[in-house]
This record gives structure tokens, sequence and C-alpha cells, in this order.
């Protein structure tokens, strides 16, 4: 056994790294210590969105995955649902609404509604909203499905990577030598050299109330939550359906390390926030919680391209919430960077070679 | 508060639970016993017993939805602070999946005692298929109603036993409790089980000792009730450790969660009155008594009772055979044996398949969809007890009270 590059991790980006390997003619295999979407690709709602993201490289990453992740959705429950964010307090309105412009300016879908329109496309939805933007582009998928639709045809070996040189891999069944190694395993990429940290996040869903919810549904202020860096629990309204009817409620963050407890006081502000934006949830029962940790780059990027200590060592990890959303362009400039094709797009700004990111 | 035991909450009001609370009441605690039920009891006592204790408060109707450091969050939303917490939330019927059990005319046997002894007549002509002594009251209960018993099919055979003397010998009290079982056992067909309903057509098969039909025949019955042994309710405490799904408990019947004890069927199961004895032992316990040393020797006793009952009636793979590929396997979320996808994490089936994603939270199906499909059956990590409205996560206090 002597593959060409192994990827360690087979969540949706080392999939996504692995799928694009493939395509361009490599021979790939991927570890991962209990498999495929096993941490957190499974662990969050596989969401695919622009909206959130302001202009700049993490948007034109998001803009180009959009782009490829039809083709590669196969099975995966691919749905172009579209995305409505709502501003709830006066105050966030024009903000929102500036934020949608400038949005608009680097070519994403952002249409202004009044709130009665909005009503028109979530019938539930609290009335005393006073702003909404609807995002066409916005879509979900079910990341369990899509990183094995990605995986489709490549070789997985259940072992945990020790160490690694960039020229092999040891596990504890031994050493594996390889042409190249991806560092995709996502909240855990820190002992393989880059600054990444867990970010932990808990999803509530609810009993089935299909048909409800058409969108997905937050509020303005998850994006200076996402954008933020603070160790302390913040908490956005983010609401939606999956095609079972459920509804997924997020979205909290919080930095305590790898510590998977559930606390009430985390429930109870998710809660809160649904209500907020559809008041008719609160009669609604949450019939489980579950959580999992993104992985976190502490200034906010994407970490794509390879180590300059290590040849041979590519990373691509730091994604925080948005892995799936930004997976296939991160696998498509990983290979196009990996066999010295010309990339398609800027990977300047995601090297590893940042201040914050080589520890 | 007396003594220094302390404040104790106890979950459950069955035998385990009432035994605690009175054994910690006793030791100087001040004692609050949480039921979802009306009345004690439990689903052995259910409507039999009399709970009535000075040094005991009973919640009677609330769920308790999740354990918090030192509190425990019951419906309302209402909070409970604790020194100790015994856990004494019993167990629940498994059933195993057939062609047609989806279907109605088939419930649990613990569903089907506890209709019967409501007083509720369920059918004419009834059959209860499945593993276990447990199976003897259920027909008996259902027979004293009028119900004419078509068959009660035990799926093991009984020479395994033979086997389990040194159980035997240390339980003979359990094998006098066989003749109070007398009526029914005239009816009680060995290595046999129903593997497909239609209608009111029961296919009863003869079993190998794999549990694979080896013959079958016709019956016509209008309900099948089915109960192969017992899956421990353990939701409160998602992170303690546990063997094949069952608490494990110290001699003092302490969980690896400081300050959370279990006792009774979420431990094992063994019957009344090993559930009782280790109540008394973690009632004493949590209010940092020695534990008596009858309950001490009635422990030691009831569980050699309890291995040799779960070696003797263990499920044997060969039931997966009783499936077509259309066979319903999670009734929640209408997955069929055909949709189960090949998975290496009981995650990954979950979420490929959405078998054990519905309303029971897998309750009912995870552990024959892990078995189905050679995934590890993980325990259900579920960190919500029970459903719980949005409206009252969002009217929790503030600051943990």
């Amino acid at each position: 056994m002597h593959p060409d590059v192994v990827v360690m991790g087979a969540g949706i980006i080392g999939a996504a790294c692995a799928q694009a390997l493939k395509a361009r003619g490599l021979d790939v295999l991927v570890v991962d210590r209990h498999g495929p979407a096993s941490g957190t690709s499974a662990a969050g709602e596989g969401n695919v969105l622009v909206s959130d993201k302001e202009p700049g490289p993490e948007l034109e990453l998001a803009v180009v995955s959009r782009t490829l992740w039809p083709e590669l959705a196969e099975d995966a429950e691919w749905e172009e649902k579209g995305g409505l964010v709502v501003a709830t307090t006066p105050d966030a309105a024009e903000p929102l609404n500036a934020f949608a412009a400038k949005q608009r300016a680097a070519g994403v879908d952002a249409c202004e509604l009044t709130a009665a329109e909005a009503l028109q496309q979530e019938p539930h939805l609290n009335p005393e909203i006073t702003a909404a933007v609807h995002y066409l582009q916005d879509a979900q998928l079910n990341p369990v499905k899509a990183t094995r639709t990605l995986l489709r045809g490549i070789r997985i070996t259940r072992a945990e990577v020790s160490t690694t040189d960039g020229r092999s891999v040891t596990t504890k069944d031994g050493v594996i030598s390889c042409g190249a190694v991806v560092n995709a395993t996502g909240p855990w990429a820190r002992s393989f050299g880059v600054n990444v940290l867990p970010r932990r996040g808990v999803v509530l869903v609810t009993t089935p109330i299909p048909g409800t919810i058409r969108h997905k549904v937050y509020d303005a202020d998850y994006v200076g939550a996402v954008a933020s860096g603070d160790a302390d629990l913040q908490t956005s309204g983010v609401v939606e359906s999956t095609q079972a009817g459920t509804v997924l409620i997020g979205s909290s963050r919080q930095r305590k390390g790898f510590d998977d407890t559930i606390e009430s006081k985390v429930l109870k502000a998710l809660a809160r926030k649904a209500i907020t934006l559809f008041p008719m949830l609160s009669g609604v029962p949450v019939m489980r919680a579950y959580g999992g940790f993104r992985p976190y780059a502490p200034d906010h990027l994407p970490i794509i391209g390879e180590d300059p200590r290590t040849p041979g060592l590519w990373h691509a990890t730091g994604h925080e919430g948005a892995g799936v959303g930004l997976a296939p362009a991160t696998g498509a400039l990983l290979a196009d960077l990996l066999t010295g094709a010309a990339p398609l797009l800027d990977p300047h700004p995601f090297r590893v070679d940042r201040p914050e990111v080589l520890v | 508060m007396k003594n220094g035991a302390g404040k104790i909450v106890v979950v459950g009001a069955g035998p385990a639970g009432m035994a605690a609370a009175r054994t910690a009441a006793d030791a100087g605690a001040e004692v609050t016993m949480v039921d979802s039920e009306p009345e004690a009891g439990g689903q052995y006592l259910r409507g039999r017993a009399r709970f009535d204790h000075p040094g005991v408060t009973h919640l009677k109707n609330t769920e308790a939805w999740l354990v918090e450091d030192n509190t425990l969050h019951l419906r309302g939303p209402a909070q409970l602070r604790f020194d100790a917490l015994i856990i004494a939330t019993g167990a629940y019927d498994r059933p195993l999946p057939f062609p047609g059990w989806d279907g109605p005319g088939v419930i649990t046997a613990g569903a089907a005692q506890a209709l019967a002894k409501q007083g509720v007549t369920l059918a004419e002509r009834v059959i209860v298929t499945g593993t276990g002594p447990f199976l003897l009251p259920v027909a008996t209960a259902l027979r004293d109603l009028g119900a004419t018993l078509v068959g009660v099919y035990e799926a093991s055979s009984p020479t395994r036993w033979l086997r389990e003397a040194k159980a035997i010998t240390a339980n003979r009290h359990k094998i006098a409790e066989l003749a109070s079982y007398r009526k029914v056992l005239p009816h009680l067909e060995t290595r046999t089980a129903v593997i497909a309903k239609h209608g009111d057509r029961i296919t009863v098969a003869k079993l190998d000792r794999h549990w694979r039909p080896v013959s079958h025949r016709t019956e016509h019955a209008d309900l099948v009730c089915v109960g192969y042994g017992f899956l421990p309710r353990t939701d409160l405490v998602p992170d303690a450790q546990r063997t094949n799904d069952f608490l494990d408990v110290d001699e003092h019947q302490r969980t690896s969660v400081e300050n959370v004890y279990a006792a009774g069927e979420v431990t094992g199961i063994g019957g009344a009155d090993l559930a009782e004895a280790e109540g008394v032992i973690a009632g004493a316990a949590a209010a940092h008594q020695e534990p008596p040393r009858e309950a001490v020797e009635a422990v030691r006793r009831g569980r050699l009772f309890a291995g040799a009952l779960a070696r003797a009636h263990e499920v044997q793979p060969g039931w997966q055979t009783w499936l077509n590929q259309d066979t319903t396997v999670c009734r929640c979320e209408k997955v069929t044996l055909g949709n189960l996808t090949g998975a290496t994490s009981m995650r990954e089936l979950k979420l490929t398949s959405r078998v054990a994603m519905g309303r029971c939270q897998g309750r009912i199906c995870a552990r024959n969809a892990a078995e189905l499909t050679g995934v590890p059956f993980d325990g259900q990590r579920r960190v919500i007890a029970v459903p719980i409205p949005l409206g009252e996560l969002a009217a929790l206090p503030e600051e943990k009270s």
C-alpha cells in the first residue's frame, strides 16, 4: 500500500479533498479513527450558505462551492430552500440592509423584502420583524449522505494517526508511506501543527411539524456571533426544517475545549431566540439535542495549503461552522495546489503561513 | 435536616425507588421522590402499592428531563437541588420486529400487563410471545380478564436453565413463584415464537437454539403481546458507565457519576425483590449509612439469579431471519430492513437511514437496528430524557437555582 495521498479525516472536508484528488487521477487513501462523518460533519445542519458571509475570500470560496455542490450532492437530500435573514429590533434593520447591499455588490443574490412579503414566504414568522432579506442561493443537504457520496470509490481505513512527516503517517497498525498527506481532521487539527480550536455548538430538534417552516430563517445578529472570537456563550436564532419535518434550532457558540456537557442555559437561550423568530414554536416539543465542535481558527479563515515547515503535509481545516458549505471549493483548491495546476481561486488568504495559524 | 444526610432525590416510584426513598428518609435525609405516574408502584405494582412516609415528598405526575451538576430539572419547568440522586427509573420491553409487528393487534407485553392491571379487556384471542419469566404473569393477567390464551411462546430452551444450578439453589422462592402461574403453564411452548402476522393469521414457528425457524404453523389471534427482555431507562445519566446498556454500580449502588446512585432494573433485570434490596442499599448509602446486611445478602442472591436470567434468556441472532426486506424496523420513521444502509457507527446509520430518529428516539428500534446491521450499539445518548416544549425551555430560570 503506497497511495499518492493519505487524507487524515473522513469528514466532509476530508471527503471533498479525497474526491477532488481522485478526480485528478491520484490514488487516495482516507484514514479516520471512527469512520465517515463521525465528528463535526454530522453535528451541524448541513448548510450551504452564502448569506452569512461578508464580501472577502471566504465568500468567494462559498460562492464557488455553491456552484459545485448540486452536481456532487447526488443522493444527499440537496434542497435549494433559500435563506431568510430577519432583523428583530429597530436598530438591527439598517445594518442588515447595508450588509445585504455589500453582498449584492459582490454577486450574492440578496433581495430585501417588506415584512408583509417575508410573512408570505414564512407564514408563521413573527410579524414584528423590522427587516428581511431573502437569499436565494442558500441551500441544505444531508451532510452524512453527502460525505458518503463524495467518498464513493475511495479506500477508507479505520485508524488513528499519531504522527505524520508529510511522506508517511504512523498509526497503531504501522506506517503508511505516501507521496503527500492532507490534514482534514477539523477541530482535532491542532495535533498536526495548526492553531485550530474547538468551538462548541448545540442544536435542538423538535418533533416533526412538516411544512411549517420553509426556509433557513435566522436573526441578523448571527453574522456578528460568527465573527466574534469571544469564549463566552453566544447564541443567535437560527431555525429551519429538515426533509423529515423536524425543526433544527441553533445556534450557540462557546469555547470550552472538548467538553460536551449539555447546559440548560444554552437550551434556554436557543429556545428563547427561536420563539422570537417563530412564536408558534413555543408549544412545539424538543425531542433531542445534539452538539459538536467547530474547527475554529483565530482569524476566522479556513486553512488550505502546504505546511511551509513540513513539505508534503497539506492542511484543509479551520472552516468553523461552514465546512459543509465550503467543502467542494476547498477540495478543488487543495487538489489544484497539490498537483501544481492553476488554482480556481486565489489561495493566498488561506495559506498556512499566517501568524495566528502556525503553532 | 438531621445527621447530615442531606437532600436526596429519588427518580422513579417502583419497588426500587420506594425502598430507596423510605430508607433514606429513615436515615434522616430530606427526601423527594419524583415519578411520572399518578400513583406509586411503578410498572410492577401499578395500582397496588401504598406509599406514605412522613419524611418523603412524593411528586406525582412529574417528569424529570435533565441532570445538571447537582440539579434535577423537572417538567414545569422546576428544579430540585440534591446532595445525592438515586436513579430508579426501571426498564421497558424490548420488542423484536417480524412481518406485521407494526400493524394493529401487536403490543408489548408490558403494555398488555399495564392495561390488564387497569382492567382493560384487550381482545378475545391472545398470544404472548418473547422470552423470560415475565411472559407468565402477563399471560395470567390477560387470562384472568377472560381472554382466550392461544399460546404463550418462549423462544429460548428451558434446558438453558440446567446450567444455572447455583442461581436456582440461591433463589428457590423464584421457582416457587412459578406455581402461581399454573393456570397458564399448559399453554407454554418453548423454542417457539410468532414470526409473522397477517391480520388474525399468525405464523408460529418452532425455533432451533439460535432462534432460526425450523417449522411453522398458523394460529388465529386478535392480539399478540411481544416481550424479548428489557432495556433500561437511563436517559438522565447519559455519561454514566454502563455494560450492555445497564448502569454499572459499585457495592453501594454508586454509578460512575458523582453523587448519583442507581437501583432496580436500570442496573440489570432481576425482579422486584432484587430491585427493592438495591433500593435499600442505595437509600442507605446516599444518606451516608452502612447498608443493612439483609439487603446486601438479598442483592448477592438476586444478582446470581439476574445473571442466570440474562444468560438463559439472551436474545439469539436467528430472529434476524424472521424479517423480509420490507419489514419495518423503525415504526416512527417507517424504516424497513431494506432501508438500513451499510454504516460503521450508530450515528452514521441513523443519519443515513433515519432509523431511531423519530418520536421514540430509538428506544424501541435502535438496539434491533444495530444488531441487524452489525454496528456497535453504543447505548443511545439522549441528553433530553423526555420531550419538552420550547416554551418551557425558554422559561428556565436565569441562573441555576
